[in-house]
């Protein structure tokens, strides 16, 4: 199971850093979007993987689930949603006003 | 426990909440209301100084709950000063966009407000998460901030401002979780004091998490080769944003001084002096690049964001030699350089406006109204920025030269702090005899400048002859300040003591 998460995380950040790279804005919004959610499951398994363990205190468990990890994606994950909608509002008005879905506002020439 | 210590934190997130309340209300009424905090926070981070002045590490638990397992906030005399910094900064622009510079949109307060939250929030952190949700708090405000009024170029520089901050924002959760995964903990001062026990086996992984830290402050502080995004977004936004994102790179510069002096510092066993080899060529580096795009430059804007980015490798340039004296003069150089900036970009935006059609653009132009008086002005202000005698930059940059005295590297420091400095001071000159004395009769000015435009920047220049005058007292402060970075032990004590807990190290 680590080593099916471990190759997860690793495909979703190698594909975010490669469309971020990428010279339109539609692709490098949605590398940035798949590298957060790269850092989402890698904050979350930070944890450890464990299956049916409580995460509070209770009789009789003898093993727990580390609950920091879950509190802390869940805020990663609100912060990364608003940043996505923000950064595709802006690529659209940089599509306005720039006149074209270029990063640098130009098509760059070949 | 000390409330005085939240003070800075809540003052503005009211005063911001208050303010998209008010969003249909009057603009005077905002504008005072902004004001109104803008100073109470002044008040606070005085307060707060006087209050910490004395070597005592005020610590504040968030909702009562001991560190290291709820949230502590932590003011000693660096995070103090940082706040006050922050605040005065923040009063003289807010003395610029009361008198107007809001009218582009009317969540420009609210904007501002919760931009100071962060900044607060981000120096009086005692947590590893809780700085990335603050810089978060103060980039989402700075995105606002930039883009605010328009035009094609300050939507394409905010694009890569937004996108290369999205990706640093990643990189810090990515150190954030290997961390906790290795160490338990995000207190501060509890992953100082687990460092020191690590197991070598760990070694490698702490090793990659804390220069990935680096990576990311070192983005936020625009040192090379992470610099690109700095003249973009500095040099096209709007004067009161860009004096006002001064203090956005020392962020950064603080950061790295906090999280290294507290967890990879000298004494803190196996995975010290993780950055040194990195921090003082690139540091010196910055200031180079920074210094051949002031001589580039063709719009004074332009020339100040790069003098922010030269002056940000001076900062940490101070902080690479990392002894205690450095570290000191640095704190005093901060202060400095974050009012000489911000006083440029205010000067930048009425000459620009006084000049019409070619704007703050580096050509021959009309002749000015009260030309005699921008002149004296932009005199007064290069002479502070490119660290002439009799103002504080010289002062600052002298300090630094003099703790570099004792190091390997003192050549290297020596000959790039003294070239870019004539390099700077040739820029400015320049910049200032195309401005004011070559006249295009056939160019026509633009509004008579409103000559209470210049309180924000003279009161800024104000501000740095006070601390020429008070240097003595000033550089006392700022050794003290040091001490406390150099010397962790009465902040990892303060922080685990408030949560019952005895220091080991």
């Amino acid at each position: 199971m680590e080593a099916l998460i471990s190759i997860v995380v690793g495909v979703l950040t190698a594909c975010g850093v490669y469309l971020s790279l990428r010279g339109r804005t539609f692709p490098v919004v949605l590398g940035l979007t798949l590298l957060s959610y790269a850092v989402n499951l890698f904050l979350f398994v930070m944890g450890r993987l464990t299956t049916g363990a409580p995460p509070i205190i209770r009789d009789g468990a003898t093993e727990y689930a580390d609950p920091l990890p879950q509190a802390l994606v869940l805020t990663a994950i609100v912060i990364s949603f608003g940043m996505t909608a923000f950064v595709v509002i802006l690529a659209l008005r940089a599509r306005a006003e720039l006149g074209n879905d270029h990063v640098d506002g130009e098509e760059s020439p070949r | 426990m000390n409330h005085l210590v939240i003070a800075p934190l809540l003052l503005p997130l009211l005063a911001g909440v208050a303010l998209i309340l008010l969003r249909g209300s009057a603009a005077p009424v905002r504008q005072a209301l902004s004001g109104a905090a803008t100073l109470a926070m002044v008040g606070a981070a005085l307060a707060l100084l006087f209050r910490v002045s004395n070597g005592e590490v005020l610590v504040y638990q968030l909702g009562n709950w001991p560190a290291p397992f709820g949230i502590v906030l932590v003011a000693d005399r660096l995070a103090a000063v940082m706040v006050l910094i922050t605040a005065l900064l923040a009063a003289n622009v807010a003395l610029v966009t009361v008198r107007g510079a809001d009218h582009a949109g009317r969540y420009f307060q609210v904007l501002f407000q919760l931009q100071l939250f962060g900044l607060n929030g981000a120096f009086l952190t005692g947590d590893l998460f809780n700085l990335f949700v603050f810089f978060e708090v103060l980039l989402i405000a700075s995105y606002g901030l930039l883009l605010h009024g328009g035009g094609r170029d300050r939507t394409r520089a905010g694009l890569h401002y937004v996108a290369l901050n999205l990706i640093g924002s990643t990189l810090f959760l990515f150190a954030v979780g290997t961390l906790y995964g290795l160490l338990g903990t995000l207190n501060m001062a509890d992953l100082a004091q687990r460092l020191a026990e690590l197991a070598p086996a760990d070694l490698g992984l702490v090793r990659a998490a804390g220069l990935l830290l680096f990576v990311v402050f070192a983005l936020k502080a625009a040192l090379a080769p992470l610099h690109l995004w700095l003249p973009g977004a500095y040099g096209h936004t709007s004067a009161p944003v860009a004096a006002m994102f001064a203090i956005m790179t020392k962020v950064g510069a603080y950061a790295i001084l906090r999280v290294y002096s507290l967890m990879f510092g000298p004494d803190s066993g196996p995975a010290a002096g993780l950055i040194d080899p990195w921090l003082l060529p690139l540091a010196l580096l910055t200031v180079a690049i920074g210094t051949f795009g002031v001589l580039a430059s063709q719009r004074l804007a332009q020339q100040a964001a790069y003098l922010v980015m030269a002056s940000a490798g001076t900062l940490l340039t101070a902080f690479g030699l990392g002894d205690g004296a450095a570290v000191a003069a640095g704190l005093y150089y901060l202060a400095h350089t974050t009012f000489a900036a911000a006083a440029l970009f205010l000067l930048a935006n009425i000459l620009g406006k006084a000049r019409g059609a070619v704007h703050d653009r580096l050509v021959a132009g009309p002749e000015l109204p009260h030309g005699q008086l921008l002149a004296g002005a932009y005199l007064l202000i290069a002479l502070a920025v490119s660290g002439l005698p009799p103002l504080s930059g010289f002062v600052g940059k002298w300090l630094i030269l003099q703790s570099s005295l004792g190091s390997t590297w003192m050549p290297w420091v020596l000959g790039v702090l003294l070239v870019t400095g004539l390099l700077g001071v040739v820029a400015l000159a320049r910049s200032g005899s195309r401005l004011f004395f070559e006249i295009d009769p056939a160019a026509s000015a633009g509004a008579a400048p409103r000559l209470g435009d210049l309180a924000a920047p003279l009161l800024l220049v104000l501000i740095g002859i006070a601390m020429v005058v008070y240097a003595g007292p000033l550089y006392e402060f700022s050794q003290a300040a040091a001490q406390q970075l150099v010397h962790p032990d009465a902040y990892l004590n303060a922080v685990l003591q408030a949560g019952g807990r005895v220091m080991t190290r």
